[in-house]
């Protein structure tokens, strides 16, 4: 009997965490009991995108899309769709105020903006099967370079594509490749860096795991350009998953031909090595990366000399991002043209963003360049939950910064970001509510970075130090109007004067929202008010006698007995001095009786 | 070698290093392996992997100590890795540390008595879409709250 159904199951992280693993087997029993094994084939797949929705299934022909399905709704999709060839409307996305069902995938608004080229295979293949990716056109541009292209015409395609460095910076890609072709030593290197340590990223990881024979392909390609024969793929030892199906695709492009001595029978050598990084941010810096792979602590070194010149083990080194690599395939097989004419002049092509945070849509998304974040935040990620007020949105993790509302129709590109004190970054966008303090936002992205210093240059490592214990003054209610130069200058100081990226970026996520947020730090300090009651010294909690049904809840649960009072005998009364503002006792109180209250007293 | 490690542990150690033999800067790898049959790297295996690989010990510990992944201290039977990333803050991670810190009474970094869970923070475990999201051993669990918490630690009971 002829196949008639493809079915396909996210087995990304999140789906994963959302028991996807069940569905698929629940489905597997079901229809293998209907006798339906022939006709139907069930295909685990990378992320498709929209994280919340989860458990997802898209279902071909037709491109049927359910959502947040569960293993008890699987008899019910076999029986009505699979057999009776009636989608099960109640597990199709809907809108809530409008009602309208998204009959496919493609209607779900979630995916009407976005363009995927980079994250076109995810969710939509096997990434352990090679074949699925040739079928979808992987490694016809590897063959096609290699036949048909001198490695001179590749680097000028990728020049005149406009491609910039997916990792954040945004250096022209096509020009790297230049300049470690020019190197003349015997043996060069080629690095993918999937070592997606800022917090909120989960692009590498997704890509990794959905689509991990695209990086493959897009590395090979560029081994061929600079006259690489060796390579190495770092990825975080937090991706266990993303580790497991790169060394299940390496080993098949192996089996293939499409690695190893002779590539596809044209003399051409290249073979992939991964190694496993060991939980540390700075290691995403290029030099500090190279000292990780080369087995030592992961330290940044002066530049010059470049990777380019010296890099892995001394050997010219060619580094480029997870997301970059991706991207090469797409350009060798189109053309410059086609790939400059997408997103803006200055950033062309598409960018794959983690949207997270205070958003309806969390999930992955991919859009062309020029987006603006209003559109990636409000129409794709489909605003602010719970009737909340949008208040900030943070991009480029712990070395980007936080853009408040009025710029939210700023264009998402290198320059625009930078403008505004922020950076494109790896991709992550986090979304704030008024429930974010910014000024504990600020405080917590020091601490990462404070944390990470490697303790090499002493700007960076004492600098974030005196900058967190400032920030710490100021959430404790202890801080002073001067404090917020000193935050200005340090911030400065360490930015101007540091070794490595981390350094020199770690002061954006302070210096932007003194910028834009300065008024909460003025509050902070002058009224010891925390805006949106989120700093404990500055947070009282309150019983309203008028709601207290005196339930005696708030009293149990209290761990420094700082309520007291008679069941059925309200109202509670909770004394301030005793309360260590643990916030447990609002948690459970079931009246919302107990307020939370900042400000000085008058 | 002596002591903390068992002969057969020992014997594994070295099967790891022979298969490292040849590869150049072997030492991240080699600790990490050593790591996953081991559960962590005690003072003597740090000197056999120093040995193994003609490195100072120094150099080894040095490394051991820089990663946030290596440990030199033995873990709990499940290990709970509480996200401590940006979207995760966002969404509360502070207060699930509070609710763990509750449920099993140890906070970050710690064991309980019964030696059945080490309650770690990690960095960014790339769930964000389910934040606040923790792990246990290798499963992700997302979305939590205090009775999420309660359900999903009854699992391992």
């Amino acid at each position: 009997m002829n196949r008639r159904l493809d079915v396909l199951v996210c087995s990304g992280a999140a789906c994963v965490s959302s028991h996807s693993a069940e569905v698929k087997s629940a489905l597997a029993c079901e229809i293998d009991a209907r006798g339906l094994s022939d006709e139907i084939r069930l295909v685990e797949t990378g992320c498709m995108g929209p994280c919340e929705l989860g458990p997802v299934l898209l279902i071909y022909p037709g491109g049927t899309f359910y959502v947040r399905v569960s293993p008890n709704d699987v008899a019910e999709i076999v029986e009505e769709h699979f057999l009776k060839g009636r989608p099960v409307r109640r597990l199709l996305w809907e809108t809530p105020e409008a009602r309208r069902i998204a009959e496919e995938k493609k209607q779900v608004p979630f995916f009407e903006k976005q363009q995927k080229i980079v994250l076109a295979n995810c969710g939509e293949i096997d990434p352990e099967n090679i074949e699925e990716f040739i079928a979808t056109g992987g490694y016809e541009a590897l063959g096609r370079a290699l036949t048909e292209k001198s490695p001179e015409e590749l680097i000028e395609t990728l020049v005149a594509s406009g491609l910039r460095g997916r990792g954040g910076a945004g250096f022209p890609t096509g020009l790297k490749w230049r300049f470690v072709a020019r190197e003349s030593g015997k043996t060069k290197v080629v690095v993918c860096n999937a070592d997606e340590g800022d917090p909120g990223a989960f692009m590498d990881r997704s890509l990794l795991e959905g689509d991990p024979h695209s990086v493959i392909e897009g590395m090979t390609i560029a081994a061929y350009a600079v006259g690489a024969n060796h390579g190495y793929v770092y990825v975080r030892a937090e991706y266990p998953l993303a580790i497991r199906r790169l060394k299940t695709a390496i080993e098949q492009a192996r089996n293939a031909g499409l690695l190893g001595l002779n590539i596809l029978e044209t003399g051409f050598a290249f073979d992939l090595e991964v190694r496993i990084g060991a939980g540390a941010f700075v290691c995403g810096e290029e030099t500090a990366l190279i000292a990780s792979i080369e087995g030592e602590r992961g330290m940044p070194r002066t530049r010059p000399p470049y990777p380019s010149t010296s890099g892995v083990f001394g050997h010219p080194t060619l580094i480029n991002n997870a997301e970059t690599w991706g991207n090469i395939r797409h350009i060798v097989l189109h053309g410059a043209q086609w790939f400059a004419a997408i997103g803006t002049p200055q950033s062309p092509g598409t960018k794959v963003f983690a949207l997270s945070g205070k958003v309806v849509n969390t999930g992955l998304v991919e859009v062309p360049m020029g987006t603006t974040l209003r559109e990636v935040i409000f129409d794709i990620g489909g605003g602010i939950p719970n009737g909340k007020a949008f208040k900030a949105v943070q991009t480029g993790g712990p070395s980007g910064g936080c853009i408040p509302a009025e710029y939210l129709d700023t264009p998402i590109d290198y320059e625009s970001l930078k403008k505004l004190g922020a950076i494109m970054g790896s991709g992550g966008i986090i979304v704030m509510d008024e429930d974010n303090c910014m000024v504990n936002i600020a405080k917590y992205f020091l601490d990462f970075t404070c944390d990470e210093s490697c303790g090499k240059c002493v700007p960076c490592r004492a600098g974030t130090r005196q900058m967190l214990d400032l920030l710490e003054k100021i959430t404790d209610g202890k801080g002073e109007t001067a404090d917020i130069d000193r935050l200005r200058s340090l911030g400065m100081m360490v930015a101007s004067t540091s070794l490595c990226g981390l350094g020199q970026s770690a002061p954006n996520p302070v210096l932007s929202t003194l910028k834009y947020f300065g008024h909460e730090y003025q509050a902070h300090i002058h009224e010891h008010r925390c805006e949106a009651k989120v700093c404990p010294s500055m947070i009282r909690f309150e019983i309203n006698p008028a709601a207290c049904r005196a339930c005696d809840k708030c009293r149990t649960v209290c761990p420094v007995t700082a309520i007291t009072g008679k069941p059925g005998t309200p109202p509670y009364q909770l004394d301030a001095q005793t309360c260590i503002r643990c916030g447990r006792c609002a948690e459970v109180c079931p009246f919302d009786a107990i307020a939370i209250n900042s400000g000085d007293l008058n | 070698m002596t002591g903390v490690i068992t002969a057969q542990q020992s014997e594994t150690l070295q099967r790891i290093l022979d298969e490292f033999k040849g590869t150049q800067g072997p030492l991240i790898q080699v600790l990490h392996q050593a790591q996953d049959v081991l559960g962590y790297l005690p003072a003597e295996v740090q000197s056999a992997v120093a040995d193994g690989l003609a490195l100072p010990l120094s150099t080894v510990s040095g490394v051991v100590t820089f990663y946030n992944f290596f440990r030199t201290e033995p873990r709990g039977e499940h290990v709970i890795s509480i996200c401590t990333g940006t979207a995760c803050h966002v969404k509360g991670a502070d207060r699930m540390i509070d609710i763990l810190r509750d449920v099993l009474g140890v906070g970050l970094e710690e064991t309980t008595q019964d030696r059945r869970f080490t309650v770690q923070g990690v960095r960014c475990i790339g769930a964000c879409g389910l934040a606040p999201v923790m792990m246990i051993d290798d499963e992700v669990y997302g979305k939590l709250d205090r009775k999420r918490i309660q359900e999903i630690l009854a699992l391992y009971e």
